[in-house]
């Protein structure tokens, strides 16, 4: 069993990639093209939402300080979250906001798909249960890729430049690092750079059918994951996210 | 209650029939007498179809806008487990908004068309969702009164003359029960929290309790065609009624907490078995209903502008739709 | 503008029962019709099979036509009250 300190941080990256992708559409109350589409991205939220709740409460457990998902949710600061890259960035219009769930979600589909057969009985319990929503969000958006690419101009080209703005950020799912060879060779999580081929299949088909071109490879972003260095943008999502929380420290319920 | 400013006088009033006219119109009211359930394509009076279609996007816009308020908050939720049920609750809203444009589109109009009046500010929604909602224990208080208020009046209309209508709310009754327990459960444990908590929740009481009682529509003295709602069975009880109902429920839940209801006129009534209450402000009410009520204007700007960035991605929508029509027929 | 087509909705909500009307929605195609169907009205698990059908495909009786079409179905020798059998006779 892999140590206590390493699952823990671990657990935070997949909670924590879930929580903030998660706060980022609900952000879109309100805001959406049609209220179908409204209420399928409040849907997609809420899916992870639940998939950050379980696996913050295993990562507090794992951790052993007394700390619940709430604890790891809404006092750590911009220093201490292990998030991707690319779930932090805004939403943008709404080529932006579906290219990114579908670049991460198809991401998530090989990620759980991989972490279900986990040696750690409860992140396999929790990656096959993730991974039946997470298949919907690829669906979802893939369809949504195909229709604005191959639908008017306009929205070719904004799609095609949301694609290019995105592409830098999706280096860092597949680099591995220290953690992720320790948690591989634990047999707890899978090496992220195998987990490229299946991306690469599902991406493609998708952006053949949407008439898009495949951005070339370039320089990759990266800083999330291992906390190096996050965007101006997480500091921003925290501080709307936790207000209440720092507001009323002494409130131990709500 | 979601359809407060409802006039069919205009509709109505109407120079004699002909017998043939006459006849149907007595078959027609025979049949809600029944309580057969009038389905899409039969027969109805004009004034009939009309009130219906008022009444029932009336009630859809209130469920649109109403996501707002609460959208408002989603981000800032305190807990995970908050944001989770308020993010189910939205969602119940967009759904309940899209069953009854839909019910309503059985009575012959476009969506399109009723949006276009939502937006364009012709159509009225609840005058609740246009107070804002300014600490969290807005959310609470939301849940509690406005979705209990509105549940009042939704159970009575699973009995609606109109099929299409009745079975939407059966399916939003349904639905709709977790909705008024969350609000409580918000407002309970910031009731029992700390003092600057309470303080938030008692302050939200303060604001939102005689907007709650608003929702129930003008007294029935100011609204001489509930007689003709009533005898078409859109409507089962009279405002009064149903603000009395609401009060006497509501009250104890509010002692219970230990909170303080806003209304120094306030007190049981043993021989009415009722409480007693103060007078509604009537004229904030109708300040609130013709437009000039906190965030009237910013909640259509808000829809508005969501609307009109949306026109390219619908349009890709439907584009895309036709040439994949066009390949298959190639 | 021009809005997105309306669907009509048929959910099975178990194996052994058939599918039931429950409403109708706007999309611009089946896939999304489907999605959405079931966004709207299987949030509480209450699905296992949905049918989107647009709703130009429908082709529905008139109630006009109610009287001449529904009523002469209507043979009383079709239903078993019309029988008088004996109560001494069992198993019927």
């Amino acid at each position: 069993m892999a140590a206590g300190a390493e699952l823990f941080s671990y657990l935070l990256r997949l909670g924590d990639d879930a929580l903030i992708l998660g706060q980022r559409l609900s952000e879109l109350v309100g805001r959406a093209p049609e209220i179908e589409e409204e209420m399928a991205l409040i849907n997609i939220s809420l899916d992870l939402i639940g998939q950050a709740r379980l696996l913050l409460s295993y990562a507090g457990e794992v951790e052993g300080a007394g700390r619940d998902e709430d604890d790891l949710a809404y006092l750590r600061d911009v220093l201490d979250f292990r998030n991707h890259l690319l779930v932090e960035l805004p939403n943008g219009d709404f080529a932006h906001t579906i290219c990114r769930l579908f670049l991460v979600s198809a991401f998530k589909e090989q990620q759980y798909e991989a972490l279900a057969r986990s040696r750690d009985e409860r992140l396999a319990a929790i990656a096959a249960k993730a991974l039946k929503e997470v298949r919907y969000h690829v669906r979802h958006s893939g369809a949504w890729m195909v229709r604005l690419g191959d639908g008017t101009e306009e929205s070719h080209a904004r799609a095609q430049r949301a694609l290019d703005a995105l592409w830098m950020y999706t280096g860092e799912l597949f680099t591995p690092d220290a953690l992720d060879r320790a948690m591989a060779e634990a047999g707890v999580g899978p090496d992220v750079a195998a987990l490229k081929p299946g991306w690469d299949e599902r991406v493609n088909a998708v952006l053949r059918e949407a008439t898009l071109r495949r951005p070339e490879d370039g320089w990759m972003q990266s800083g999330g994951k291992d906390g190096r260095m996050h965007t101006e943008h997480l500091g921003h999502i925290l501080a709307e996210m936790q207000f209440l929380r720092r507001a009323y420290p002494d409130a131990t319920a709500w | 209650m979601y359809s407060q400013g409802l006039d069919i006088g205009a509709d109505a009033g109407r120079a004699a029939a002909s017998a043939e006219e006459l006849a149907r119109e007595e078959a027609f009211q025979r049949k809600i007498d029944q309580e057969i359930k009038i389905e899409p394509q039969d027969w109805m009076p004009e004034a009939y179809r009309r009130t219906l279609i008022r009444q029932i996007s009336q009630h859809a816009h209130s469920e649109v806008v109403g996501m707002l308020p609460e959208g408002n908050w989603v981000t800032r939720a305190p807990s995970l487990r908050r944001k989770a049920i308020l993010l189910a609750k939205i969602q119940d809203e967009a759904g309940h908004g899209l069953y009854l444009y839909a019910a309503c589109e059985t009575l012959g109009v476009d969506r399109a068309e009723l949006i276009d009046q939502l937006l364009s500010g012709k159509a009225k929604y609840s005058s609740i969702f246009n107070y804002p909602t300014l600490t969290w224990a807005d959310i609470g208080m939301i849940g509690w009164l406005v979705d209990g208020a509105a549940i009042m009046n939704q159970v009575a209309l699973q009995r609606c003359s109109y099929g299409p209508y009745a079975r939407a709310m059966v399916r939003i009754c349904k639905e709709e029960s977790f909705h008024q327990r969350q609000g409580y459960e918000i407002v309970m444990t910031l009731a029992r929290g700390t003092r600057e908590q309470r303080r938030m929740v008692q302050d939200a009481l303060n604001r939102w309790w005689w907007p709650a009682l608003m929702m129930f529509g003008p007294p029935d003295r100011d609204s001489v065609h509930t007689a003709q709602s009533m005898k078409w069975k859109i409507k089962r009880f009279t405002n009064d009624d149903l603000r009395q109902k609401f009060v006497d429920v509501t009250v104890p839940q509010a002692h219970y907490l230990g909170l303080e209801i806003p209304d120094p006129e306030l007190r049981w009534n043993p021989e009415r078995g009722h409480y007693d209450f103060g007078e509604v402000p009537w004229d904030e009410f109708w300040r609130v209903i013709r437009g000039d009520g906190p965030c009237n204007r910013q909640r259509l700007e808000q829809r508005r502008r969501a609307f009109a960035e949306g026109a390219w991605v619908r349009e890709a929508a439907l584009a895309h739709a036709a040439k994949r029509r066009a390949r298959r027929a190639a | 503008m021009k809005d997105w087509p309306v669907w009509e909705v048929f959910i099975r909500p178990r194996n052994g029962l058939d599918h039931r009307h429950v409403g109708s929605l706007h999309a611009p195609d089946g896939e999304m019709a489907l999605e959405l169907a079931r966004d709207l009205y299987c949030r509480r698990g209450e699905g296992q099979s949905i049918w989107v059908v647009p709703a130009a495909a429908i082709v529905a009786s008139a109630p006009e036509d109610r009287d001449s079409f529904f009523e002469p179905l209507e043979k009383e020798y079709r239903h078993a009250q019309h029988y008088r059998i004996p109560p001494e006779v069992k198993g019927m």
